[in-house]
């Protein structure tokens, strides 16, 4: 992703988004939240394979039925050396992907000060409640965390592919290239390749690589 | 899903627990399927929907889980080997064919697969813990933790039945039917076709007095039977066995707090001995009575009610009555658990110093509830019933997407209660005052139990007013067919029942069906009905927006 892009908000921009991981890890413990219906199931499936593929063990935890109607979804992937539990403890979470950005909030419990927040700038309003901002969101998040990243994702698929679907995979491609997430390019691409429905791979792939 | 039904051995793909549970009956050599959708459980008939004529099963989304559980009953009397699949809610639908089919036993293997929902995720009426059917029905119960475990202790719970001529129990919660991992795939057995074979055995088959006594004494002899199979099973599984006489405590778990248990004993550096238990019902007591022997306390970490921890107790009294037993003292009754609970039981137990993540207060941290789809025509019929149905009018919510109407910013329905219990529960109401009612129910959940209590409110002169959410899908569940819709599971042509004929011929006189998209006609006919004497139904017919979008695709 361009670099201009990481940080829409002045205060993310400050944080270094070339964090490095460190090459030795136990186990990485991944929260995805959004709103039902925004493809979380699928970028689930994907990071799923390819730490799979990659040769590390993994346990996901998703939620089906009408949790998952337009309501706030959050679901967990785990890997590394030797996982049990599916679901991230309280504070356990590495890195907090959010297909929308109030979704985040709720993931606060996830959060400690080493945890990454990739937030896609996209903002679908709650019926009944205020619209917050991004500056509100990242004030907020970031007294929890210090790397905090706002993304204009589904902004970004929408002008330069058409389709802000793939939002989530732009995310990842994003996450991966700027040593985020501990999966290679190759991994992500293979699994992309395996899970996802051959009439939509060339969108997905084209938003992977597009945030390279 | 093509996976799946890969015949490749030693093959490893990531399986979603429901799916793994799939595998596990394939390989099995299941021949007979049926359910009635419902979450956690859905996707297992789903599978089945799609694979079920290549590998040369039955399958059927039946009307209810009664007639699903029923209709196994059969199937197994003649010799097929049956899966029987349903939400946790659904058992209380089939228990009464339930209990007596334990007196009678299975004579072609039968395995019940129950998702419960702790957390009621997906789950409104209440957060059913049905193990509790053990005891009721003399039901063995196996509790996987994890896909590996569906897979296994379903090929597992066929062979019991089999062994044993009983019907077993998978009892499965969310986070395992809904969790994922890599599953090392075995040999799938094609499910046998041809003619099963009823052969005439009144003895086996007929429940009545004096039989049916003397059936019970086979199935107590059964179940002793079993538990002694239980004592020496893999299901039930110890670990950390060396670290006993040091530090002369220990764990026992089930299900998938037993993945939480190990995560703990990780993060908090200690081995302690625990004892998985997989197979619930009968418990293997003395395996139980000999784990916790010496040892000084014991935790025991199960979600929602205590019924291992009762046991434990009961059997620590002979055993060791000295031991000390933690369980929901350090962990939650209500709600899944999580696993930082469990580290900071174990921490209790272990003496180690932790701390429970204190909650982050946000106050502008908004859960969003689940609305419905942008072009749901439930919207509009939500429109008419507000405009035309007066200030006082009560409102009766049922199970479907419908009860979307019961959260803000719609916050329609003053009650809500079982399938069906819109139209019995809006009759009560009827019967005892003079207020105006109006009760929703879908086109599945009518056909699945509104139909007696529609009956009902004819026979016994009430007077509410019920609007049928014909979507023609079971759509919450994910789209199954249903009676209406004459195309069966199997994706076979087959003749559509008809909503209208069935409430005419229940006696109802005042009915209509109505597109609600025509608003005017939909609210002169609530208005119109609301003053009858005699039940109104009105048909509120459209197919669900969210199918339509897909099948245009």
């Amino acid at each position: 992703m361009p670099e201009g892009d990481a940080g829409c908000c002045p205060s993310a921009r400050k944080n270094n988004f070339q964090m490095k991981m460190k090459k030795e890890f136990s186990e990485f413990n991944i929260v995805i939240s959004g709103v039902g219906g925004q493809g979380l199931i699928t970028l689930l499936k994907v990071l799923a394979e390819a730490a799979l593929e990659t040769g590390y063990e993994v346990r996901s935890s998703e939620l089906h039925g009408l949790s998952q109607r337009g309501g706030s979804v959050e679901v967990h992937l785990r890997f590394g050396k030797k996982i049990y539990s599916p679901l991230v403890k309280a504070r356990g979470a590495d890195l907090i992907i959010s297909l929308e950005a109030q979704e985040a909030l709720l993931m606060a419990g996830y959060a400690a000060r080493k945890t990454t927040f990739l937030v896609n700038n996209f903002f679908q309003l709650i019926p009944g409640k205020p619209l917050l901002n991004v500056e509100a969101i990242s004030g907020i998040l970031q007294k929890i965390s210090s790397n905090v990243f706002f993304v204009s994702a589904s902004e970004i698929c929408r002008e330069k592919l058409g389709n802000e679907v793939v939002a989530g995979i732009y995310l990842l491609g994003g996450a991966v290239s700027r040593g985020l997430l501990p999966l290679g390019f190759e991994a992500i691409i293979s699994s992309l390749k395996k899970t996802v429905a051959p009439e939509y791979l060339e969108l997905n792939l084209k938003a992977f690589n597009l945030a390279k | 899903m093509e996976e799946l039904l890969f015949n490749k051995p030693g093959k490893k793909i990531i399986l979603l627990g429901n799916e793994a549970l799939v595998r596990g009956a394939l390989e099995a050599g299941v021949q007979f399927v049926t359910t009635y959708p419902g979450t956690p459980a859905s996707e297992i008939g789903n599978i089945f929907a799609q694979i079920a004529k290549r590998n040369n099963i039955y399958f059927e989304f039946s009307t209810n889980e009664r007639v699903a559980l029923e209709t196994a009953i059969g199937a197994s009397f003649s010799g097929k080997k049956c899966l029987v699949a349903m939400k946790n809610f659904g058992l209380n639908v089939c228990a009464e064919p339930l209990l007596p089919f334990l007196y009678t036993g299975s004579k072609g293997p039968t395995v019940i697969a129950v998702g419960d929902d702790p957390s009621c995720w997906s789950s409104a009426q209440s957060e059913e813990n049905s193990r509790g059917y053990a005891y009721l029905a003399h039901l063995p119960i196996l509790e996987p933790s994890d896909p590996v475990e569906c897979k296994e202790f379903t090929k597992a719970a066929f062979a019991i039945s089999e062994k044993f001529k009983i019907p077993v129990m998978i009892r499965f919660t969310t986070r395992v039917a809904h969790q994922k991992m890599p599953v090392v795939l075995g040999e799938i057995k094609p499910g046998a076709a041809g003619e099963g074979n009823f052969s005439r055995d009144p003895q086996a088959f007929v429940t009545m007095p004096p039989r049916v006594l003397e059936m019970k004494r086979e199935l107590l002899e059964k179940i002793e039977k079993l538990r002694v199979f239980a004592e020496k099973s893999s299901l039930n599984k110890i670990s950390g066995l060396a670290s006993r006489q040091k530090n002369k405590k220990g764990i026992i778990t089930s299900g998938v707090s037993h993945l939480y248990v190990q995560e703990a004993l990780r993060e908090l550096g200690v081995t302690l001995p625990v004892l998985k238990i997989g197979l619930f019902y009968p418990l293997a007591k003395k395996k139980i009575g000999n784990f916790i022997k010496g040892l000084k306390e014991v935790l025991v970490v199960e979600e929602l009610e205590p019924y291992l921890e009762e046991e434990i107790t009961r059997i620590a009294k002979e055993a060791n009555p000295k031991l000390k037993i933690h369980g929901k003292d350090l962990l939650p009754e209500i709600g899944e658990i999580r696993p930082e609970q469990v580290i900071f039981a174990l921490a209790k137990l272990a003496n180690k110093k932790y701390s429970l993540p204190k909650k982050i207060e946000i106050s502008e941290a908004v859960k969003r509830y689940p609305d419905f789809c942008p072009g749901c025509y439930y919207r509009l019929v939500f429109q008419a019933v507000k405009k035309a149905a007066p200030e006082d009018t009560i409102f009766g919510g049922d199970i479907g997407c419908y009860m979307i109407y019961s959260l803000p910013p719609y916050s329609l329905s003053d009650y809500l209660s079982a399938m069906g219990s819109s139209i019995g529960i809006g009759h009560g109401i009827k019967k005892s005052g003079k207020q105006k009612l109006i009760s929703f129910i879908g086109d599945s959940t009518f056909f699945h139990s509104g139909i007696p209590a529609l009956i009902n409110t004819v026979f016994n002169k009430s007077n509410p007013l019920i609007i049928i959410l014909d979507n023609q899908t079971t759509a919450m569940t994910g789209h199954q067919t249903n009676p209406g819709l004459g195309i069966t599971g199997m994706a076979e042509q087959t003749t559509p029942v008809s909503l209208e004929e069935i409430v005419k011929a229940c006696g109802v006189k005042n009915i209509k069906v109505i597109d609600p998209i025509n608003l005017a006609e939909m609210e002169a006919a609530i208005k119109e009905f609301l003053e009858k004497e005699e039940v109104s139904v009105i048909i509120a017919r459209r197919r669900c927006w969210l199918l339509s979008q897909r099948q245009k695709k």
